[in-house]
């Protein structure tokens, strides 16, 4: 699903990412680790098509080539960031971006647009399946939403746009022990077989409730080494400074 | 219709224009022309003598010339000051009499008028130049006792209203667009409504310029009895001309003791090419008196045409707890210019003003919030709030904000916030990585910004002013 060979990225004249290889089979959940200004970030704006990178090295998704895509377009492939600092967009309704956002990528799929009323059984059916709270939809998107909120509206908004490739930025960072179990627990639901996730984190924490298939440790702008479940329950362990 | 122009209305699609015989008065302005005008719409003779007395004050008065926008020097010689259709010199009796060259302009810009096409429950009077060709729905109003038609029918039918309201709230000798335009005003609109009457369907009048070399001088008079309630609109557009023609209006409202009168505008003028040419002055005095205690009158404008917006939409609270409302967005795009706000006068006890401003930028633009809250000293626990938000989209425009606040009752309390943003990178970054393209996502952050504003319009007019705010901005994604 996903080829990523020898990526680099300089920023501001600094390089960030130094030659990464990773690939993402359908289906599978990765976890990629590692210590703070080690690049995890910038990998997921790549991906997601975010500007202000110089570039080089190959981003095959599915059949397309992923630099050549604006961020729009990657988002109608079905790739999906849950960001880790949600974006206050003040006077819009919550509910009213969703169902833009959806029917953008419906339209551009070449799929019928979803009327108010379709959009709101989708909607309410998801947010029954997430157990989470609908009022948050009918606030101004992010606005005054506490940390929790923000993360949750990302996975409620993961599970509407039903995504290939979910990456996860961060989604643990400022959750509390309940809402870490309710997050994951959205994304455990949302798995089919068929998606692929890539979880960005520091900690362990998170992975004890969504089970990575792979772990990566990403140091220096490269993945230094791959390994199961194990691999993050050492690093907890002895912390990045062993490696 | 000149096929040539209608293809290119991709950016303002009411640019087109209608090839229709007109009568015009001389080119110039002198007694001559004012008599000519006045003549020509049967006035009676207290009309003539007020517009030649306004005409004789304004020999004396100069142009102001403090805005912001500086444009070019007018030559008043050089305009005409009247244009009809021909067909509508005898203003037909019905509908069925209308020009049909009329009808399907109206239909074109969305404005039906046919009794079987019209929009439900919104009554409009049809201004084409210098003459008002329609009113809708006049006799249901009737029945309730409202009075909506044109102002020269108001002239003739009901002389001691107009006779006791005109001028009332903004004086002849006012300034000297004002005063231009007491000498020269063509048509308008004129609403009645009866004591303890809710006027049961929104009014509105579209204002359509035609004519070339011609300027429009419409008047405006709503006058709400006691106890009474209206909903008040009005929609602009011209055709798209290389020239700037000048818009002179005078609007005034007058709330009696309990009533209100809502009053909104939209107006899309030609806003002139990219480069800045042509396009509409609006250069606008609107006022609204509110005389009796506890009367309010509210101001909701969505300007998004004209070359240069030059207006302040004011409130005079005279009657204790009278309320003043404005509400506004303002966008310039490309070169047009804006100098726009509010006067808040309160001078009754207990009086509450509120004014929020909504200015976006875009291009090369230049937007100014200009208000006046003025608190007179017998104003006791006076009130006013104030918000100013602008929003810069590039690098290349600008947005000011300049409020006066004159304040002599230490009583009162005054509150005034003001904000200056961009929108960010980051904003769009999300929008865009949830599937939006970049003009999408500008539509839906500028209509969220707009918010409060918009949705103080009448619904039937709310979808459309959202329209109208992503189109004025479009193409000013860098």
């Amino acid at each position: 699903m996903l080829e990523i060979k020898n990526l680099k990225a300089v920023v501001e004249n600094k390089e960030i990412l130094k030659g990464l290889t990773l690939s993402i089979k359908p289906g599978e959940i990765h976890a990629i680790m590692g210590p703070n200004g080690s690049g995890k970030s910038t990998l997921s704006n790549i991906l997601s098509g975010k500007k202000g990178y110089e570039i080089s090295g190959e981003i095959q998704f599915e059949n397309s080539n992923l630099l050549d895509l604006e961020i729009e377009e990657r988002a109608h492939k079905g790739i999906f960031l849950a960001f880790q600092y949600p974006i206050e967009i003040p006077g819009v309704n919550t509910n009213n971006f969703l169902k833009t956002s959806l029917n953008s990528i419906r339209k551009a799929r070449g799929q019928k647009e979803l009327d108010a009323i379709e959009f709101l059984k989708l909607i309410k059916e998801k947010a029954t399946q997430l157990n989470f709270d609908q009022k948050i939809l009918s606030r101004q998107l992010n606005v005054g939403f506490s940390g929790g909120e923000k993360k949750k509206n990302e996975i409620l908004q993961m599970s509407i746009l039903d995504p290939k490739l979910a990456i996860l930025d961060e989604t643990d960072s400022g959750l509390d022990i309940d809402a870490l179990k309710i997050v994951s627990e959205g994304v455990n639901k949302l798995k089919n077989g068929k998606n692929s996730f890539l979880i960005i984190t520091h900690y362990q924490r998170l992975l004890n409730y969504i089970k990575p298939d792979y772990v990566h440790v990403l140091k220096d702008g490269k993945i230094i080494r791959t390994g199961n479940f194990d691999l993050a329950i050492e690093l907890e362990k002895k912390g990045y400074q062993s490696l | 219709m000149r096929e040539k122009q209608i293809e290119n209305l991709k950016d303002y699609k009411y640019g087109f224009t209608t090839d229709i015989e007109n009568i015009r008065a001389p080119k110039g302005l002198n007694e001559d022309v004012i008599k000519f005008i006045s003549n020509i719409k049967k006035e009676p003779k207290w009309m003539l003598e007020w517009r030649l007395k306004a005409f004789k004050r304004l020999k004396n008065l100069k142009e102001p010339n403090w805005q912001k926008p500086k444009y070019p020097k007018i030559n008043y010689q050089d305009l005409y000051y009247y244009s009809a259709p021909k067909s509508a010199s005898e203003k037909p009796k019905s509908l069925d009499e209308l020009d049909p060259k009329l009808l399907e302009t109206y239909n074109k810009l969305g404005i039906p008028l046919q009794e079987q096409k019209r929009l439900n429950g919104i009554a409009v009077d049809a201004v084409f130049d210098s003459v008002s060709v329609a009113t809708t729905f006049k006799e249901k109003l009737t029945k309730q006792g409202i009075i909506f038609c044109s102002i020269s029918e108001a002239i003739q039918k009901y002389p001691d209203l107009v006779k006791k309201y005109i001028g009332s709230v903004i004086p002849i000798t006012d300034h000297y667009f004002a005063t231009l335009n007491s000498a020269v005003f063509t048509d308008g609109s004129f609403v009645y409504i009866p004591e303890n009457v809710k006027c049961p369907m929104e009014l509105s009048t579209y204002f359509r310029i035609n004519a070339s070399e011609t300027g429009q001088f419409e008047r405006t008079l709503i006058i709400a009895d006691k106890g009474s309630y209206v909903s008040y609109l009005e929609g602009c557009t011209a055709p798209m001309r290389d020239e700037n023609q000048l818009h002179a209006a005078n609007v005034e409202l007058v709330a009696l003791e309990n009533a209100e009168i809502k009053y909104s505008t939209v107006q899309n003028w030609y806003p002139g090419d990219k480069d800045g040419k042509g396009g509409i002055y609006n250069f606008v005095t609107k006022r609204g008196l509110c005389k009796g205690k506890n009367s309010k009158i509210s101001w909701t404008q969505v300007e998004t045409g004209s070359a240069i917006t030059w207006k302040y939409p004011s409130c005079i609270l005279q009657g204790d707890n009278s309320v003043g409302e404005f509400y506004s967005i303002a966008i310039t795009n490309n070169h047009q210019k804006a100098d726009t706000g509010t006067k808040m006068i309160h001078i009754g006890k207990n009086t509450k003003s509120k004014i929020i401003s909504k200015g976006i930028s875009a291009g090369f633009a230049d937007n100014t919030y200009r208000g006046l809250v003025d608190i007179f000293p017998k104003a006791e626990k006076a009130r006013n709030f104030t918000q100013c938000d602008s929003l810069l989209m590039g690098n290349k425009c600008g947005a000011h904000t300049i409020p006066y606040i004159k304040n002599r009752n230490a009583d009162s309390k005054i509150e005034h916030e003001a904000t200056t943003s961009k929108i960010s990178e980051d904003q769009l970054y999300y929008c865009q990585q949830r599937g939006l393209n970049s003009e999408d996502a500008i539509s839906l952050i500028v209509n969220g910004f707009c918010k409060e504003v918009l949705q103080q319009l009448p619904m039937e007019f709310a979808v459309e002013a959202q329209k109208l705010v992503s189109i004025s901005l479009e193409g000013s994604v860098g």
